[in-house]
């Protein structure tokens, strides 16, 4: 019997699985410095092998275990594989960059050491099994798992309240979606008869009304997960809260899971689309990508900023898979694979760029133990490798071209704008708005990242002492020059890439923009015709390098070289301090005045005589007043009403079973001739 | 004829370089009669260039690398930006690898690069500048985008030379969408230009300025470099406008004629233009920083109504 794809998956599955128990046995060093290089070399094999699988057919297994009549279903198709592919890649850079990082931990603190590796083990093993999961009741099993494995990790640091305050926001909403997925899923079996394995669910057609009430418990379950507006709130409280490497599994890796749910649901067991699910996907997206950048903006902490980012990115995603939605409801399935293009290319891209990131955050925090970015400042002369990595990062995350952030943002805009011909007229002249907010988005989204890079790295300190700064070691290094790479190559090389991606839009929506996308050679992208719109990545970056190459050469030819240092023009003003420089409230100042009436914001500031001034500024997102409070109020109110009838005596509670015997009683005998 | 076309494209750039301080003296000129001030030599840009580069470079001692790249890095993207624009001829062998979009990124990229460099001496007039750089630039930057949409949707293409060339093939006629986006393109090109009613290039108002704030710690060859990318800025808004807007003339043919026809007609219409451009901002008031937004937000507003009208009236 040969090895197949399917089977190389499952082992590595249970590989990790193991890995973490035997995490537990073994001393911390030990697990520290070996079980976590294996945990990666897993990683790195589950990357081939998802390449692998992307290449051939779908296959299933049906493990012996389960419920009894309801056996374990597995099955791997290039949608799984795309998925596991980006699990892998992402997973295989931060588990080397965890390896570095959890030195201190292992070293202090080995009891919680040791539970974290079953944790860290547990929850990649429990994300690869979403993926190849074949029926509902195993999907639920490795989504809570998912959640739960994730929770705990999330509260490794359990001792401040305000992270077992975020990691029980987060509990919450992980199962309020969970159980909207499973009222899901229970409408999509519903009348099939049969088990809950996907293959019963998919020759079941849903129409009508009950169609679209599983695409919006869809939308809920998985849009929790996602962090689309207003299910968000958790995301920017959990994300930062976890341990640095497992925010970046978080943002990179398990977001992605949710538009996998999505994709899996929508095109694959679901029938046909309804016009309006897309134009809300496109309508919520949007807001959820202006929401999360305006609020990144605004952000002084430095992980919270990328947290927001994240929900911005994500909303970029499901504005996108909207899209593909809506071309795909009106069978124009050209534009549908572009834009399906576009949202998968963008979910690697951001496992890419964000997980780098979220590393790069956990670098500075582990050497300066501050995450205010008001006290940071100049790390750039002390950490000279997480500066120049994390560059890489932003210009990512800004969207500049030649990076990897710029290539799936330009497929979407081309989604955008390739003549639309829907048969919703209106729906013509408002998806342009798309573009627009698409537009806006990345803007200011560059100007998040200047103020990101510019206040941590650059400048001179604010209040620390850049002596005890120390660089990352080996493994970190590796970790996030891994993540760059991935930054950079995903940026360079797009037509391969979507080369790989057209068996994926292929099988989701019958078309594939292999064919147009690379007619003109690897060099360049082509999305639909060479007339339409194209772009060659590796050409721009070679004139760059060329055109500033030139001007030095020039410059030095011509003209001398000499330079010297002298203090910093103080423009007649002797006593400059580091202070005088842009906090990071101070930058983000411009957005929140612009936007004050859209922030829930609150600000003290003192006036000119107090002699002990403090100013104070706080941020706060409207939707709590607007969403949660008012639910989180009804709900008391209902238990204070359900409190009316626990009064705590025994005769009354015999009173209400005998009430209600005497009222079923009757009953019966009412229907009962 | 590739190999004709690579010359030419090379061609245009040293062309776009050489004038682009020339234009900058033509503006200066204008302003300064208008102003009945005595004007500059013509080629008084030239001589100031050549004076920077001739001096010492003296670096804060806080700088790091990053300073001391991006002057280069700033004068590598608009040398490149200007050779990818049909300022003569439309047929460009590089113009496929870069759209309208991509254009728009690399100007962004240089953008970003002179704003981190400004906050990394670490004074306070430094990130005061990034941060209005910036607060400018995330309205400016979608309105810019707009503008190319609604040009792109109209000709069925984001590449320059289609969309340029996509206007000559259908003749001459008067878009609605087009007089939206033109306007919104002109606010957009005096607000990233740094010109009167967002900053006024002039001053050292710490209250108001912006451009001057971020380039401070610049001086010597570096600062030469910076002055002489703004100018190239300016030109390649210039010549983005006049094939947006104004494209009769351009080429694709590389017959002699057609050739020197095109460049004169561009001196032209720079000429025409530059002059106007002073008129403008002599007869325009600078605005209070927080006006900004909204002068901004106007122009996104007016790009948006330009595509959505477009979409409206079919094309």
């Amino acid at each position: 019997m040969s090895l197949l794809p399917l089977d190389l998956i499952g082992s590595i599955l249970i590989g990790w699985g193991g890995l973490g128990l035997l995490g537990l046995v073994v001393p911390a060093r030990w697990g520290r410095c070996l079980l976590f290089p294996l945990i990666t070399g897993l990683s790195a094999l589950m990357a081939g092998a998802g390449l692998w699988a992307l290449q051939g057919g779908a296959q299933t297994l049906v493990l012996p275990m389960g419920l009894p009549g309801m056996p374990f279903h597995l099955r791997l198709d290039v949608l799984s594989a795309f998925f596991l592919t980006l699990l892998g890649l992402a997973g295989s850079g931060i588990s080397a960059y965890a390896t570095g990082y959890f030195r201190h931990m292992a070293e202090t603190r080995a009891g919680d050491f040791q539970r974290l590796i079953l944790l860290y083990a547990l929850f990649l093993a429990s994300m690869g099994t979403v993926l190849v999961a074949d029926d509902a009741y195993f999907f639920m099993v490795a989504w809570e798992g998912m959640a739960l494995s994730s929770y705990f990790l999330v509260t490794t640091d359990h001792e401040i309240p305000a992270i077992r305050d975020a990691g029980f926001l987060y509990l919450l909403m992980a199962h309020l979606g969970a159980i909207a997925l499973l009222l899901c899923f229970g409408l999509l079996q519903s009348g099939a008869g049969g088990d809950y394995a996907f293959a019963t669910l998919r020759h079941h057609s849903l129409t009508g009304f009950w169609s679209s009430m599983t695409f919006l418990l869809a939308l809920i379950g998985f849009g929790a997960k996602a962090g689309l507006l207003p299910l968000h709130s958790w995301l920017p409280e959990a994300h930062p809260a976890a341990p640095s490497p497992v925010s970046a599994l978080m943002s990179g890796i398990m977001l992605k899971m949710a538009l996998y749910g999505l994709l899996r649901v929508l095109f694959d067991l679901l029938g046909q689309p309804l016009w309006w699910w897309g134009a809300l996907l496109v309508g919520l997206g949007s807001l959820t990508a202006l929401f999360g950048v305006l609020f990144a903006a605004v952000q002084s902490d430095i992980k919270r900023l990328l947290a927001w980012s994240s929900v911005e990115n994500m909303g970029l995603i499901l504005s996108g898979l909207g899209l593909t939605l809506l071309f795909h409801g009106a069978g124009q399935e050209t534009v549908a694979a572009l834009a399906l293009a576009a949202v998968l290319y963008h979910a690697l891209n951001h496992a890419f760029f964000k997980g780098l990131l979220f590393l790069g955050a956990g670098s500075v925090l582990h050497a300066t133990a501050e995450r205010n970015m008001a006290k940071l400042g100049g790390l750039i002369r002390v950490m000279p490798w997480v500066a120049g990595l994390s560059l890489i990062g932003i210009l990512s995350l800004a969207g500049l071209p030649p990076f990897n952030g710029f290539i799936s943002e330009w497929l979407l805009l081309q989604a955008y704008l390739l003549r639309p011909d829907l048969p919703q007229p209106w729906l013509n002249m408002v998806l342009p708005l798309g573009a627009a907010v698409l537009a806006l988005v990345g803007a200011l989204a560059g100007f998040a990242m200047v103020k990101f890079y510019g206040i941590i790295f650059l400048g001179q300190t604010r209040g620390l002492v850049l002596g005890e700064v120390h660089d990352i070691g080996l493994w970190e290094r590796f970790g996030m020059g891994w993540m760059a790479l991935g930054c950079v190559l995903l940026g360079l090389f797009p037509s391969s890439v979507i080369l790989q991606l057209d068996t994926v839009t292929h099988v989701l929506v019958g078309q594939g923009l292999g064919a147009s996308a690379a007619r003109h050679g690897w060099l360049w992208v082509t999305p639909v015709a060479a007339s339409r719109a194209s772009y060659s990545p590796l050409i721009l970056f070679a004139v760059i390098v060329v055109s500033v190459g030139l001007t030095f050469l020039g410059v030095r030819r011509f003209f001398h070289g000499r330079w010297r240092r002298a203090p910093a023009w103080d423009c007649g003003y002797p006593f400059q301090t580091a202070r005088m420089q842009d906090s990071a409230d101070g930058f983000g100042q411009p957005i929140k005045q612009i936007f004050e009436s859209f922030f829930g914001l609150s600000r003290e500031i003192p006036s000119p005589f107090d002699p002990h001034p403090h100013y104070h500024s706080e941020v706060r997102d409207p939707l709590w007043g607007l969403c949660y409070l008012p639910l989180v109020r009804g709900v008391d109110r209902l238990v204070k009403m359900v409190g009316v009838l626990q009064q705590g005596r025994i005769s009354i509670y015999l009173l209400f079973s005998f009430t209600t015997l005497l009222a079923l009683l009757a009953l019966v005998t009412g229907t009962l001739p | 004829m590739t190999l004709i076309n690579g010359l030419l494209q090379g061609g245009q750039e040293i062309l776009g370089i050489l004038l682009a301080p020339l234009l900058m003296g033509w503006v200066g000129i204008w302003r300064a009669w208008l102003q009945n001030r005595q004007a500059p030599p013509l080629i008084q840009p030239y001589r100031q260039l050549f004076k920077l580069f001739h001096k010492e470079v003296v670096l804060a001692e806080t700088a790091s690398p990053l300073l001391r790249v991006t002057p280069y890095l700033l004068f590598g993207c608009m040398g490149l930006t200007a050779s990818l624009i049909p300022m003569v001829i439309t047929d460009l062998p590089l113009a496929g690898a870069v759209d309208v979009i991509a254009l728009v990124g690399l100007l962004s990229l240089a953008r970003v690069f002179l704003a981190l460099a400004a906050m990394d001496v670490g004074t306070a007039f430094g990130s005061l500048g990034a941060r209005r750089e910036m607060l400018v630039s995330f309205l400016a930057e979608p309105a810019l985008l707009m503008v190319f949409f609604t040009v792109a949707s109209l000709n069925a293409s984001t590449s320059l030379r289609f969309m340029v060339t996509g206007f000559a093939a259908r003749g001459f006629y008067l878009y609605p969408s087009l007089a939206f986006a033109g306007v919104a393109f002109l606010m957009v090109l005096l607000a990233e230009n740094g010109r009167i009613p967002v900053d006024n290039p002039e001053t050292h108002l710490e209250l108001t300025m912006i451009h001057e704030a971020m380039i401070l710690e610049y001086s010597g060859r570096h600062l030469a470099l910076i002055e002489w990318a703004n100018a190239l800025k300016l030109l390649i808004y210039f010549s983005l406008g006049f094939a947006l807007f104004l494209p009769f003339g351009l080429t694709d043919s590389l017959q002699g004629w057609g050739i020197l026809r095109a460049l004169i007609l561009f001196l032209l219409k720079l000429t025409v233009m530059g002059a106007g451009l002073a008129v403008l901002e002599t007869v325009s008031a600078k605005q209070r920083l927080f006006r900004v937004p909204e002068y901004l937000g106007t122009a996104f507003l007016l790009a948006v109504l330009a595509i959505l009208l477009h979409y409206l009236l079919g094309s």
